[in-house]
Parts: structure tokens; sequence; C-alpha cells
């Protein structure tokens, strides 16, 4: 299919941008990718996502489809064959996208929330949620991986796109609080994993640096400061 | 082999744990029943949650949880999903994957913005009450546009997917209402949805898997007074 029939809408930094772009890489597909620019919205974002005005937005074939985990599944779901991204099995999906709430709705929000902490106290208990939500994670990847490399067993799957998306943060928070929040006592596969994902071809080109995103913080910061209340 | 024999012998053992007052639940429900899934309804006493549901779903501790041979799923909309996978025939989603992703988007805006913006005016008061309001209608005219034209969301002649997503409405969104003081679904604002939830609630299947309105009526009192004694403790 033409590069141009399927256009990418997001930010390098955004964890949710980065879900469609491996799903794209994994199936190889070729796509456009258009950067939106922090602090305005372009017409074809607020055109193609009416609804919340976010990213990432597919275009494919001229029609959008938002929201990160519902753009992997139609990937996964369009380009078949290609390697398959949701595990084959009822089950294994149920479980692969419980997980995936399970970070978008609670683990992922405690995460955000760390660097708005008002204080010292609400930011080490929100540590220690994003701590305890790693603990149950290493638990999810021992089911999941079947004693293999990836939550999508051999290949990296829907599982790993949802988590690993959100490393790079992850890193850069670690680097940030001076705190090790994924270690080798008490989740020793997931660091593991985490090397193994960040390496991974599909993955490589589209995860970014530690040090970007702890720049980042700081430019967001000033630029979230300026924002009405 | 009989098609009726063939269907049973795939179900397995299928057991939902539940409460019957949770719309979360009662989708899962519908959706078994669209399928023709025979299963065993285990009662759940929220205040005294059974070892089974704690063993079956440790992270949240919630129902729904539908338990298929053994093994257990979680979160309704999963639920829905896997259920959908399991048993092909009568289709909840729909074919084309575009649809299914809108499917899918419409399901996660209106739980996230409708749903959980009606419990807000449910449970806030005062200035956030008012606020909360203001801001599920505005979810609520995205939802009117969709149904617009149409019987049901996922078409004219059968509920699918996102209709029993919707489902919460007629009854559940009703008893918040009366209970909570505020007003959503307004015929006028939203006639559409209005029309699509009479006619939602009058199939049969719908109706069978409904809690009794008085029993809704009571659950929401009581969950009103709890928590507002449960603040005063704290005071």
């Amino acid at each position: 299919m033409a590069k141009s029939d399927v256009k990418l809408i997001g930010a390098w930094a955004s964890p949710f941008v980065m879900r469609p772009r491996i799903a794209l890489n994994i199936k190889s597909v070729e796509y456009e990718f258009l950067e939106e620019i922090l602090g305005s919205k372009s017409q074809l974002l607020l055109e193609s996502n009416p609804v919340h005005k976010k990213i990432p937005v597919l275009i494919h074939g001229g029609k959008p489809i938002c929201e990160s985990l519902v753009i992997v599944e139609y990937i996964d779901e369009v380009w078949s064959p290609g390697p398959a991204i949701l595990p084959s099995d009822p089950h294994d999906r149920a479980l692969a996208r419980f997980w995936a709430a399970y970070l978008d709705e609670k683990w992922f929000p405690a995460m955000r929330n760390i660097v708005t902490a008002k204080d010292e106290e609400a930011r080490k208990a929100l540590m220690d949620q994003v701590g305890e939500g790693l603990v149950l994670l290493e638990g999810a990847f021992s089911k999941c991986s079947k004693g293999k490399g990836f939550f999508g067993g051999d290949q990296i799957g829907y599982l790993d796109i949802a988590f690993g998306s959100f490393l790079g943060w992850l890193r850069a928070l670690e680097k940030m609080n001076g705190v090790k929040l994924m270690d080798e006592t008490k989740t020793p596969g997931l660091l593991k994993w985490a090397d193994s994902f960040s390496s991974h071809p599909a993955v490589k080109d589209v995860f970014p640096e530690t040090e970007k995103l702890v720049e980042f913080a700081k430019v967001l910061a000033k630029f979230k400061a300026t924002l009405p209340k | 082999m009989g098609e009726v024999q063939a269907l049973q012998n795939t179900m397995g053992e299928v057991k939902v744990i539940g409460s019957s007052k949770s719309l979360f639940c009662t989708r899962v429900e519908w959706a078994l029943k669209l399928k023709g899934v025979e299963y065993e309804y285990l009662e759940e006493d929220l205040l005294n949650k059974s070892t089974l549901l704690l063993q079956h779903n440790p992270v949240h501790k919630k129902v729904p949880v539908l338990v298929h041979n053994n093994k257990p799923v979680a979160e309704s909309l999963v639920i829905l999903e896997y259920i959908d996978e399991t048993w092909k025939h009568n289709s909840l989603l729909p074919e084309d994957p575009h649809e299914r992703a809108m499917a899918r988007f419409w399901a996660k805006f209106a739980d996230e913005k409708c749903l959980m913006g009606a419990f807000m005016a449910f449970w806030k008061e005062g200035e956030e009450k008012e606020k909360a309001i203001e801001s599920a209608l505005e979810s609520f005219t995205f939802l009117e546009k969709q149904i617009q034209g149409k019987k049901f969301f996922s078409g004219d002649d059968n509920i699918g997917y996102f209709d029993l997503v919707m489902g919460w409405i007629p009854l559940w969104l009703n008893v918040m209402e009366e209970v909570g003081g505020m007003k959503l679904d307004d015929p006028q604002k939203f006639p559409s949805l209005h029309e699509w939830a009479q006619n939602f609630n009058e199939i049969p299947l719908i109706k069978d898997c409904l809690p009794p309105r008085d029993a809704l009526v009571n659950y929401f009192n009581f969950t009103v007074n709890y928590n507002r004694s449960m603040a005063e403790a704290k005071q």
C-alpha cells in the first residue's frame, strides 16, 4: 500500500504514539509521520479527533482511528497476514487486554502524577504504588511469557507494546527522582524484558532516549505553567 | 449432531461471579444470553467478598468475573470481547476492522465520559454537581449524534457490542437520576438516544436480566447513605 495511504499524527515523546508506531513496524507498514508541536494542535488533528483532540490518530485511506490500543488492534486486524500482535487464544487475548487496561487506568496515572505530586509524602505514596504495580506486572510477565522473552512469547505482542511504551518515561522518572523502581530483587524478569524490548528492531528507532525525555520534562513543566488554570 | 447439542458441548463450564445490581455484570449476562450460552450465576455480597472472587480477581477484587473452564476473565469490556471470540455465532462486534475500531472507541468514550460522568453527577453536591452534570451532558451529545437515524447503535436489526455497553442508560441512569437529583437522559435534548433506550429495554432478553427497579432504588439510596455515614465518621 502506498505510504501516503497510512498517516500517523503524533509526537516523539508520547508513549501512546509509540504504540501504533511499533505495531506498524511489526507489520512492516510504511507510513507518514505527522509530528504535532507542543502548544498547538494542527487542523488535521482537530478534524480527525474532534472528540478528544488528542494524539495518536491513525489515518488509513482517509479514515481516522483514535485511541492508541484501539489503533493497535485495528493494525493487527487490517494487516494480517503479518506477525500477529494479539495472541490467538481467546483467554490469552483477554489476559493481555486486562493488563493493558490496568496499565492505562491504574498504573500509568500513578506514574504520571509523581511529577506533579504536591509534596514529598504524596510523591513517595505514588512511587510506592508504581512499585507495587510493577510487582504485579512481574507476575503477569511470568504468566504471559510462559518462559519466553516477551509477554507475547517469542515475539513482542500487544502487552509488550502497551507496557513497553511507558519504559522511556519510567527510566526518565527514575533518573529525575534518583530511585530505582524496576530492580533485580523485585522485578528481575521485567528488567531483562525491558532491555530486550527497547533493543527490538521494531522498537529501537521509536524508543525515546532517557536524557531527551528528562530535558523534555522540563520543557513540558514550563509549558504547563503558562496554561490558564 | 444437532446445533444445540454441538453448542452445549463447546460451552464448557461457564460461571459468572457478579452482583445483580451491577450494570457491569448485567452486560456480561446479556452477552451470554445473546450467544445462547448457559451459565451459573454466583451472586456476590460486595460488602463481604468471597474467597472465589478474591482468588479469581486478585488485582481489582471486583465483579464481574467470567470463569470459563476454571479460567477467569475480568473487566466487563474484556469479558464481552472474550465471549464474542469464544462463541463466534451472533457476533457482537462488526466484521469490518474500521467499524470494530469505531465500536471500541465509542465504548471507551461512553464508559469514561458518559458513565463516569453520570456517576460524578450522582455523587457530587452543590457547584461540583452542576459542573459534573454539564460535563456529562456534553458527552451525551456525542452519543446522540451516533444514534441518529439508527434504531440500534449496531444497525437497524440487531443489538450488538455498543448497545450492550450503553445498556445501563434505560434503567440504571433513570434510577441514578431519581436518587441523585439530576437529569441527563432528557428526551428534548437527546430524542434519538431516548428512543433508543425505549427500544433497547423492550427486548425480552434484555428485560429478563434487569434487576427490579425498587431493588435498584434501594441499592443506590443505601450507597448514598453508607458513603455519607463513612464521610461523617471521618470528620
